[in-house]
């Protein structure tokens, strides 16, 4: 039995698929998710269990769900067990930014629930996960609570409506007479209640709630949201008892390893060793894949060890039209020079004033040219994908995804399996920061399916560390020149911006669209001081590198150019940079007030130099941030030792506007100021020849915990729009540590990673 | 044949003697919770305790383990310390995606077995593998707690 009702929403907006990984905005707030979810109890005979989905349209096509696509209906996002544990499906995938928890806390606080007895997992693919982000289901642009907040509340109020109705049978009084304390429907006039888990059999029986009759609890009256909820999965990770994709394990599954071809583009010609290979130890076979060669073995180890001592004949491929073709002759230094020097028609992205008058008549001008780097993900856990094509024609695959329904539109496009014939398993992610989008060639799965349809036993396919950085998605690198006029008073009055650079969603395109890509500009567009005369542009410039969303995106880059040239500008003007940019946002109270509070949370504006207790000299430099719907502000502060830059403390102001948990959101701060030191002081995915230099983390060092700053975080709660949490603290901190130590040093700094730089102070 | 004490448990593997140890725990023994991040000792999520001492199994060939009692993540809570390093890590709220915390719950406990009041500069020695989620500071304030040595973040 089972009773549904779903409205159909005429307002869906549609967007392309290349926004998924990009910042906040078509609809980020949550006012919009609230018109288009619309509630739908759904009393499916589950075991025993109350189950309630978020009815959504289905008549729609949707860009990650074929339109011939029947509907796959899976009425449980939520169920109420027995036992009184509530088990959610979580639309949004958990791999270390707490999202899990904090949408038990979201639906917890309406269903009067403690999120402690919440288990979470993430949904299955179907249309009823579907709930956020205009119909598309990703993980990523820290969205995941903003988008869904108000969805998920309705989703925890409309179930404690059902439970309430159940405890009404129950106890045989009116349900206008029941209340509700955690976990328990109450009967205050007699003094009895009755467990959530004990009607759970009964809730079966209710009928969806009549529109209009689920209130949303008063702000006042929140008893989690807000509050530092401890996180559901910590136990679990401190145990080795979470399981990744990694830890896949299938009855009967044999191992596979795979050696990439040196560069994109080449395929396979002969295997000069392969009856070698095929006698090791526990080959069971070996293949030949689109730019790869795999071992399949046992185990994995002895698939590696044969895979990796294949002689290869790498060839050239007939044609590189509509491919991501590396050159031999590819160089990321010289490249990055060229990207300074060329020429080429400019995009504006925000123009305001007249930019080219202004720099005429202005007292001072300021030229520069900045530049950043590529960068790797380096999640900690290798990609792998397990694939298993079931006797009954399924195939079902585990491999770690930030938006599953796009990964198995893909895998029914390469297969020719229908959408229905594919499962695919969303596992808790080792790390993700934007790797585990569909990036085609840097995506394991794909050879993983081929695998296993070759060897007919399921498959589990390890990309060693040296393979994942052959082939990982890098950032974009850019280079950024600015002009810059001030006026008599050493105010910037025009500001020219022309970014030379490849946006993440035209390269994973690999084809210009017809618009700009916003995650190309994002962090030097969309900055909020007060400069009348501004032009930002990009120059487009094709790289040979596959590129992808890393934590942050455009942001992760742009702040930095930004941030830094306007630091440069104060020094011409004989300004102090804190005071600038206080006088360049005196019309903005949100940013004034954020500003100052980073500020006064460091204990005031100290820009050095100065001794430090240890005796090292010491100097401070701030930026601030605008990604994700949310605003950040940050103090770093730095000294020199033997040449190389220490970044020692760190004091961070972040508005979201309004949080779910501030000890997730300390923790994600904390998280993001770890990779953007990292990525200031040492990361660089260099190639040399048509060649990633750095194949693990010994030529590609990413922070240790030695030279990890103390981190002071406050959040300031403007009752703004909400915004993401998981990358905005990212940004401002490149610009911050290589402001202060351009002032330490005397040495502007206008490009990353520092470690390539010799200082002195 | 091998034959290995893992977690207080004999075991019998037929791998070529070279296989790091990680994979024999991985793939042969079918124990997950150590992990696999780099393959050259640089990362530490496969961390493991043979005779006690934290060593990386990623590059410990399975034969030099003959006959020394490994202890892997599965059963430090076992081990007084190890389980005092586990509430720890719950009680500061350590991991984030969790993929390195098994073997930085393995270096913390080898850790303060050799130093049991570990001040910071033991701790930055000591605490080499590496965390892409940064959960550095938790870390310290983990060890710290436990240490005894005062709330250094």
């Amino acid at each position: 039995m089972s009773i549904e009702t779903a409205s159909t929403i005429q307002d869906l907006p549609e967007e392309p698929i290349g926004a998924m990984g990009a910042p906040d905005r078509v609809d980020g707030h949550p006012a919009n998710v609230s018109r288009r979810g619309f509630l739908a109890g759904t009393a499916g005979a589950g075991a025993g269990a109350f189950v309630l989905g978020v009815g959504l349209p289905v008549g729609k096509a949707r860009a990650a769900v074929p339109a011939s696509a029947p509907v796959i209906r899976v009425p449980a996002f939520l169920s109420v067990k027995p036992d009184g544990t509530v088990h959610l499906l979580s639309p949004f995938m958990e791999g270390g930014q707490g999202i899990f928890t904090a949408l038990a806390q979201i639906i917890g606080e309406e269903m009067d629930a403690d999120p402690a007895s919440f288990v979470v997992e993430a949904a299955p693919v179907s249309p009823d996960y579907l709930v956020a982000q205009g119909g598309r289901r990703v993980t990523g642009g820290s969205r995941s609570v903003r988008s869904s907040y108000a969805t998920m509340r309705k989703l925890g109020a409309t179930a404690r409506f059902m439970l309430m109705r159940a405890g009404a049978d129950h106890l045989g009084v009116p349900m206008a007479q029941l209340s509700t304390e955690p976990g328990r429907v109450v009967h205050a006039a007699s003094g009895r209640s009755v467990a959530y888990g004990a009607l759970a059999a009964h809730a079966l029986d209710m009928p969806a709630p009549p529109p209009g009759s689920v209130t949303l609890k008063d702000k006042a009256d929140f008893r989690w949201i807000g509050k530092p909820v401890a996180r559901l999965d910590i136990y679990v990770k401190s145990t080795g008892k979470a399981k990744y994709a990694i830890d896949t394990k299938v009855e009967g599954m044999v191992h596979a390893a795979v050696q990439h071809a040196p560069r994109l583009g080449l395929t396979v010609g002969t295997i000069r060793n392969e009856d070698q290979i095929k006698a090791m130890r526990g080959v069971i076979s070996v293949h030949r894949l689109p730019g790869a060669v795999a071992v399949v073995a046992d185990h994995w180890w002895d698939a590696r060890k044969a895979v990796e001592a294949a002689q290869v004949d790498w060839q050239e491929p007939a044609t590189h039209d509509g491919m991501r073709y590396m050159p031999a002759d590819f160089d990321s230094a010289a490249f990055r020079a060229g990207l300074a020097k060329g020429q080429g028609p400019e995009d504006v992205a925000e123009h305001e004033g007249d930019v080219a008058a202004a720099l005429a008549s202005a007292r001072t001008r300021v030229e520069a040219v900045y530049h950043s780097q590529y960068v790797a993900h380096g999640q900690l856990e290798p990609p792998s994908a397990t694939a298993h094509f079931r006797p009954d024609g399924v195939l079902e695959l585990w491999t770690p995804n930030q938006a599953p329904d796009m990964f198995v539109a893909d895998i029914a496009r390469r297969t020719g399996l229908p959408p229905e014939k594919i499962i695919l398993h969303s596992p808790m992610l080792g790390g993700f920061f934007g790797r585990h989008f569909l990036y085609n060639t840097a995506n394991p799965f794909p050879q993983a399916i081929q695998l296993a349809k070759e060897v007919g036993r399921p498959v589990k396919l390890i990309w060693s560390r040296e393979e994942e950085f052959l082939r990982d998605a890098v950032r974009p690198m850019a280079s950024v020149r600015f002009q810059a006029g001030l006026d008599a008073n050493g105010m910037p009055v025009a500001l020219n911006v022309v970014s030379a650079t490849e946006g993440p969603t035209e390269a994973i395109a690999n084809a210009r669209g017809a618009a700009i890509d916003p995650a190309a500009v994002e962090g030097l567009a969309g900055k909020k001081y007060a400069i009348s005369n501004t032009r930002i542009a990009q120059r487009y410039v094709k790289n040979p590198t596959v590129m992808g969303y890393w934590r942050s995106v455009g942001n992760s880059m742009n702040d930095f150019f930004y941030e830094g040239f306007l630091d440069e500008l104060a020094d011409k003007g004989g300004q102090d940079p804190y005071d600038l940019r206080l006088h360049l946002l005196q019309d903005n109270r949100r940013l004034t007030t954020l500003l100052k509070a980073a500020v006064e949370l460091s204990g005031g504006w100290k820009r050095g130099p100065f001794k430090a207790p240890d005796g090292s000299l010491r100097a401070r430099g701030l930026a601030m941030a605008s990604p994700f719907g949310s605003e950040t502000a940050a103090v770093a502060e730095v000294s020199i030792r033997d040449g190389q830059v220490r970044v020692h403390e760190v004091w961070q102001a972040i508005d979201p506007g309004s949080i779910v948990n501030p000890a997730i959101v300390e923790a994600q701060v904390n998280s993001a100021v770890a990779l953007g030191v990292s990525q200031v002081l040492f990361e660089d995915v260099a190639y040399e020849n048509g060649q990633p230099v750095a194949r693990n983390f010994d030529t590609y060092p990413i922070l240790p915990l030695e030279q990890m700053p103390r981190v002071h975080v406050r959040i300031v709660e403007s009752g703004e729009a909400m915004g993401g949490i998981g990358e905005p603290g990212l940004p401002a901190i490149p610009p911050a540590v290589a402001n202060a130590v351009s002032h330490l040093t005397g040495q502007r700094v206008r490009s990353m990673p520092l470690s390539r730089l010799k200082f002195t102070a | 044949m091998m034959h290995l004490e893992i977690n207080g448990q004999s075991h019998e593997v037929d791998v070529d003697e070279e296989t790091p140890l990680l994979w024999v725990i991985r793939d042969n023994l079918g124990m997950t919770g150590t992990k696999y991040g780099c393959g050259i000792a640089q990362c530490g999520a496969c961390s493991v305790l043979i005779e006690g001492v934290v060593t990386r199994s990623c590059v410990t060939p399975v034969s030099s383990v003959v006959g020394k009692p490994v202890t892997t993540i599965e059963k430090i809570e076992e081990d007084p310390l190890g389980k005092r390093v586990v509430e720890a890590w719950v009680r500061h709220q350590v991991p984030q995606c969790g993929y390195c915390q098994s073997g930085q719950v393995m270096a913390a406990t080898a850790l303060l077995k050799q130093t049991p009041h570990a001040g910071e500069a033991e701790i930055e020695a000591a605490m080499t593998n590496l965390c892409r989620c940064g959960t550095y500071n938790a870390i310290r304030v983990a060890l710290h707690d436990i240490a005894g040595t005062g709330a250094q973040a």
